[in-house]
């Protein structure tokens, strides 16, 4: 049953969603200007709450508004959760969100404290996209779609796209990692771009999977059209977020046209890891498990029952 | 069982903190080391035979032009100017003559030991620019950062060899003084409030070495008869290396030419 409480934390949760975007705008903006150290404290900043506003500061300590605004909004979203949450699972996905969001708090202080080790700035900048797929997911388990909608389609193809799904998500997260890694200098750019064509390869077959094989599912048809869309503007922008790059090395920093496609490439990024969470929740939903496993399941419900 | 697992959760947040409230603040101090070179206990020069390196430094062919740095968004930096900032990869003098080589001995001087200089080496932070632009030091010789601007500042080398540091300076704080404790041909300095703003220190071992002016003249003085590796560094490109050879009393001229097609252009 859909109540109005629960209607209230699906859009608390859908908020919180929102307010997660603008942090990864904020922080890839950070990234971006190479502001990460301009503010060489922290928690504190130049030893105050209120350091001066210029330069780079004006970028690094407005991600730090940010990002407290967000934690905050994720301990209000973990307790609605925990007290007013039937489903247990719910209750402790809420905990994980709270226990991510801390986390990159601690990978955020210390990437400053450490002076930006790339694998600690890599893994705050990966953290970030994973939490916003997180929360995205709060919001969609949260809604009257989820609790309303069931299985009523059947997967004949394959590979099964219950398993697709999957492995895309995994493989967009992977190459987050890559891309990350890149941009904090862990490693160079050729590992990303075998990345972006594995996943390339991966996001077309399950969106057009989803359009052979559910032409009537709406939801579906909205999933296969986001991630086509998603997948092209992305390789477009990190193509151009590449040239200028090289072009722009020789220009003073930070150079507009770099900042503005590498914010815009990273953020996509994280888009693109949602889109493909959304996409295997959506199909996991809607699209029946295979005969094999239902029976399998239902022996092992009988047996626990007997 | 869920009174245990929120204690393991809280217990992993707690050594989290605790890892980092330990990092960054008290790292241990270096220990000077500069192999090949300022041997301690090694000989010293003698001044009645010592010789001397002269020359210049060109570039050839037509340098890239400098680009023009916005700065309009930072008033206290465009009120510190008489001018507008420009890059400062590229300066050349007349003719050719190329500024802000490092010129230095990379090899030779070994066996020799040389007292670290006492007087420091200065960087200011001006107009939101560094000067100089670039610089050269010995190891453990005092390096001080001033900021001569009415904004922020913060210093930040990013070495491969030495100890990375990254500090504050509001306007009109006092100098930050530091030492490298390496050799390292050189670190990039940046500012991270303000990303327009690029500097190098070559840290060298010994004292045979020296930034050209737009003249791109160099002189290294007081070197002891021998062989040494003369090493020219440009931050835009590709470090030269030439092999002279001195005898007692001698002057010898070594010039180096860059060529302005070869990167970066």
């Amino acid at each position: 049953m859909h109540t109005a409480e629960n209607s209230a934390l699906h859009r608390y949760a859908v908020f919180t969603a929102c307010a997660t975007f603008v942090l990864l705008i904020a922080g890839a903006l950070v990234t971006s200007n190479d502001a990460g150290l301009s503010i060489p404290d922290w928690p504190l900043a130049y030893g105050s709450l209120t350091p001066p506003m210029v330069g780079g500061i004006r970028y690094e300590f407005t991600h730090r508004v940010i990002a407290a605004c967000v934690g905050l909004l994720t301990v209000g979203l973990a307790a609605w959760l925990w007290r007013s949450e039937t489903r247990p699972w719910m209750r402790w996905l809420g905990l994980a969100a709270l226990g991510g969001v801390i986390s990159q708090a601690i990978l955020g202080g210390l990437t400053v404290r450490m002076i930006q080790p790339p694998p600690v700035s890599a893994a705050h900048a990966t953290l970030a996209q994973l939490f916003f797929s997180t929360v995205v997911a709060i919001a969609i388990f949260t809604s009257q779609w989820w609790r309303a909608n069931g299985p009523a389609f059947e997967d004949t193809g394959t590979p099964k796209l219950r398993s697709l799904t999957v492995w895309t998500g995994a493989a967009v997260f992977l190459q987050l990692i890559l891309g990350a890694a890149f941009r904090h200098k862990g490693f160079g750019i050729v590992p990303h771009l075998v990345g972006a064509v594995v996943v390339t390869a991966l996001v077309f077959l399950t969106a057009s999977a989803l359009k052979r094989r559910f032409p009537g599912a709406q939801p579906l048809r909205g999933c296969a059209r986001a991630l086509h869309a998603l997948i092209g503007l992305q390789l477009l922008l990190g193509a151009g977020a590449w040239w200028s790059r090289q072009y722009g090395a020789q220009f003073p920093q930070p150079f507009p046209v770099t900042v503005t496609l590498t914010v815009v490439h990273t953020v996509m990024g994280a888009l693109m890891l949602a889109a493909t969470v959304v996409t295997a929740l959506l199909v996991y939903r809607l699209v029946r498990a295979e005969a094999g496993t239902l029976m399998a399941r239902s022996s092992a419900e009988a047996e626990r029952a007997a | 069982m869920n009174k245990n697992r929120m204690t393991l959760y809280w217990l992993a947040i707690g050594t989290a903190a605790l890892a980092l409230s330990g990092c960054g603040g008290n790292k241990p101090a270096e220990t000077t080391s500069a192999p090949g070179a300022n041997a301690p206990g090694g000989k010293t020069v003698d001044p009645a035979t010592a010789g001397e390196i002269t020359g210049t430094v060109k570039l050839e062919g037509t340098p890239p032009k400098m680009k023009a740095i916005n700065m309009a968004a930072e008033p206290a930096c465009t009120k510190a100017r008489t001018s507008p900032g420009m890059s400062e990869e590229v300066v050349t003098g007349e003719g050719g003559d190329l500024a802000n080589v490092v010129v230095y001995v990379k090899s030779g001087a070994e066996g020799y030991s040389f007292p670290t200089p006492t007087t420091p080496v200065k960087i200011d932070q001006q107009g939101c620019q560094y000067h100089p632009h670039v610089l050269a030091l010995e190891v453990g010789q005092n390096l001080d950062v001033v900021n001569s601007d009415q904004t922020t500042h913060n210093i930040h080398p990013v070495p491969k060899d030495n100890r990375e540091w990254n500090e504050s300076q509001p306007p009109g704080a006092a100098p930050i003084d530091k030492s490298f404790a390496r050799a390292e041909v050189a670190i990039p300095v940046k500012c991270n409030v303000h990303p327009w703003m690029k500097a190098y220190i070559a840290v060298l071992s010994n004292p045979y070495f020296q930034v050209t002016g737009k003249d791109g003249a160099f002189d290294l003085k007081n070197l002891p008869p021998g062989t040494y590796t003369l090493v020219a560094w440009h931050e835009l490109y590709a470090p030269s290396e030439q092999m002279v050879t001195i005898g007692p009393k001698e002057t010898k001229t070594v010039n180096f030419t860059f060529k302005a097609t070869a990167a970066g252009d």
